[in-house]
């Protein structure tokens, strides 16, 4: 996580569009991508996967659930690599490639829609907390206390036995619990952003505190909101996977963790069929890095001061 | 002193707002918490004496005041599933997560710090092309499956370490003493111990070599230089002892999310922990365990989380005199 900025940005734009602000934080990060050989990197990565994800369905060569049978009529279990089973085939006769195809798409949309909601979760405390001060700030921050003193994989298990197995538990849980982070330093900003004199002027001019909040205000926070975004990606994945692979997960719905879990119970270790469930792994690390790497060059654009 | 204090209540608050949560989570799980118990032989007297027996006839004010005053005493109810106090149930396995923790975190974090202060010794160099990739690299692993590949490797395939699980089954020893520093208890440990390693060595690392190349700017650096200190003495006494600071807050924090964080490393090598005791628990649906071995997680992370804070504010003046003036 990227520690809390001591010094404001040294952007203080007065009234932007947000859709403006957007594009420009989306701009941002293709800048940086030319200027930082790691962020280059990561987003390449995640493009590869977004290319995958998106055309999936015309890469699988089975379905990924379908038990399937050698042409005389066996089951196809555990075959290795071949022609037709590029990474083999399961102990229940699965084709492995088309599990780890389809595995990208559920990645990413867990991935994505946890990253948006914790993001907008926090940056809108943060927003809150950090303007109007005084007892909403003290009771959001109390509150962002609570969730940061709750063990959050252990929770998540919990809230996977709560609710029915889904991959939106992920989603709540990691909405529920990681909003602090981005909050915190998001608050921080707006305390110093506030006293701005844009700020200043918007308020004389008589519009009203929540008018300057999320016209005024809001656009200058984006770009933080960004660089946790970019982290939350991987940690919603990571999550999804180890929560699967603890069997809580949904057993319809093909992932990395369910694959892995589909490994590990089937004995695939004592067997050495590292084509089974070494894949996996290396896409969950790949995807996740790719996260790393563009949120250290998003970083050292916001702050310069990082960079020696 | 009086700081120490209010850091202090605000962690009984949470620790009561976690604990209260969590009560209403697990009263309002969808199906009958007694599942586990039920069969077809039970008869509905039966299931009513189950239900008296655990208070599950009270009111939800009634249960929550029960749980409340219980907790306070230490008592966390029966585990359906063993029949027992679940503060028996947890203790005898706490233990080992303990240990797990404390051995993985110590390797991670002398490594870390060294090979962090070294990088930053040597930026710019080949070096930290290749050790700061790899370390983002070992932190985006999913620590189950570094377990697995090792499992798969060590294990299965060279056969130099079990597969699993804390002793070799049967076997006996004197005391508790005597079984976690038997050869049997190392070599069980082993591979948990450096996947979890591996895991977390890299947060000491960056954190470490960030802070150095911060400190390695300030005029005191520059000072030993021009007094014509040697790179090791102004590394070493000067630099790494000021870029340490964050690093043993980390680790204090570190103690507490490993405990609740190390359950899927617990479940991969069967590790009797209390990780894969809440796993096994919620599994089973034994509601008192699942909810005794989470509040227990909980309570670990957050007294953690209060000795980080605390040490910080003692030992950084800056912290310290910002907050009394």
């Amino acid at each position: 996580m990227p520690q809390a900025p001591d010094t404001a940005l040294a952007i203080g734009r007065p009234r932007t569009n947000v859709f403006k602000s957007v594009s420009r934080s989306l701009g941002a990060v293709f800048s940086v991508a030319r200027r930082d050989p790691y962020a280059a990197v990561g987003l390449v990565i995640y493009a590869g996967f977004a290319l995958i994800a998106i055309f999936a369905d015309q890469l699988i060569h089975n379905d990924p659930l379908e038990i399937l049978f050698t042409p005389d009529y066996d089951l196809a279990r555990n075959l290795p690599p071949s022609q037709d089973f590029w990474l083999g085939t399961t102990y229940s006769g699965r084709d492995i490639y088309s599990q780890l195809i389809m595995g990208t798409r559920s990645a990413l949309i867990v991935g994505l829609t946890a990253a948006l909601c914790v993001v907008a979760i926090g940056t809108v405390i943060g927003l809150i907390s950090g303007y109007f001060r005084g007892w909403v700030d003290t009771l959001l921050m109390r509150i962002a206390d609570i969730a940061l003193g709750v063990p959050f994989l252990p929770f998540v298990i919990v809230l996977a036995a709560f609710l029915q197995p889904s991959q939106w538990n992920v989603v709540i849980g990691i909405a529920l619990l990681l909003w602090p982070n981005s909050a915190r330093v998001i608050r921080a900003q707006v305390m110093s952003l506030r006293e701005r004199a844009f700020v200043e002027a918007a308020r004389v001019t008589g519009a009203g505190p929540w008018r300057i909040l999320f016209i005024h205000v809001a656009p200058n926070v984006l770009a933080l909101s960004f660089l946790y975004a970019s982290v939350a990606v991987g940690w919603a994945i990571l999550t999804e996977a180890s929560i699967s692979f603890l069997g809580f997960g949904p057993s319809d719905t093909v992932s990395w963790g369910y694959m892995l879990q589909d490994a590990y119970a089937s004995q695939a270790l004592g067997r050495g069929q590292y084509y089974w469930f070494v894949p996996p792994g290396l896409c969950i690390i790949a995807i996740v890095v790719a996260g790393f790497f563009i949120s250290r060059g998003y970083e050292e654009i916001l702050f310069p001061k990082l960079k020696a | 002193m009086k700081y120490i204090l209010t850091r202090l209540a605000h962690m009984l608050i949470v620790l009561w707002a976690v604990g209260t949560i969590l009560f209403f989570m697990f009263r309002l799980m969808p199906g009958t918490p007694l599942a586990a118990f039920i069969d077809n032989t039970t008869t509905a007297e039966q299931q009513q004496a189950l239900i008296r027996q655990f208070g599950l006839d009270k009111s939800l004010g009634e249960q929550y005041w029960l749980f409340i005053t219980n907790a306070l005493q230490g008592d966390l109810g029966q585990s359906f599933f063993f029949k027992r106090p679940v503060t028996d149930v947890v203790m005898e396995v706490l233990p080992n997560t303990i240990i797990l923790t404390m051995v993985s975190l110590v390797v991670a974090y002398v490594f870390g710090t060294l090979a962090g202060a070294y990088l930053a010794w040597h930026r710019g160099r080949w070096i930290e092309g290749i050790g700061i990739p790899l370390a983002l690299t070992t932190r985006a692993a999913p620590e189950f499956w570094l377990g697995m590949v090792m499992l798969a490797v060590f294990a299965f395939g060279l056969g130099w370490f079990p597969a699993g699980g804390a002793n070799t089954s049967g076997a006996n020893f004197d005391s508790e003493w005597a079984r976690i520093f038997s050869l049997d208890y190392l070599r069980h440990l082993a591979l948990p111990a450096i996947t979890l390693a591996v895991y977390l060595q890299g947060l000491p690392l960056l954190l470490m070599r960030s802070n150095m190349l911060e400190v390695l700017q300030e005029e005191f650096i520059t000072m030993g230089r021009m007094k014509g200190l040697s790179n090791s003495t102004i590394l070493l006494n000067h630099a790494a002892r000021n870029a340490l600071l964050p690093v043993a807050t980390a680790f204090a924090l570190g103690i507490g999310s490993a405990v609740g964080g190390n359950v899927v490393v617990e479940t991969v090598f069967s590790w009797p922990g209390i990780g894969r005791l809440l796993v096994n628990a919620v599994s089973a649906s034994d509601y008192p365990l699942a909810q005794g071995a989470f509040l227990i997680i909980t309570f670990v992370l957050i007294i953690m989380n209060f000795i980080a804070d605390i040490t910080y504010h003692l030992l950084d003046p800056r912290v310290r005199f910002a907050a009394s003036s």
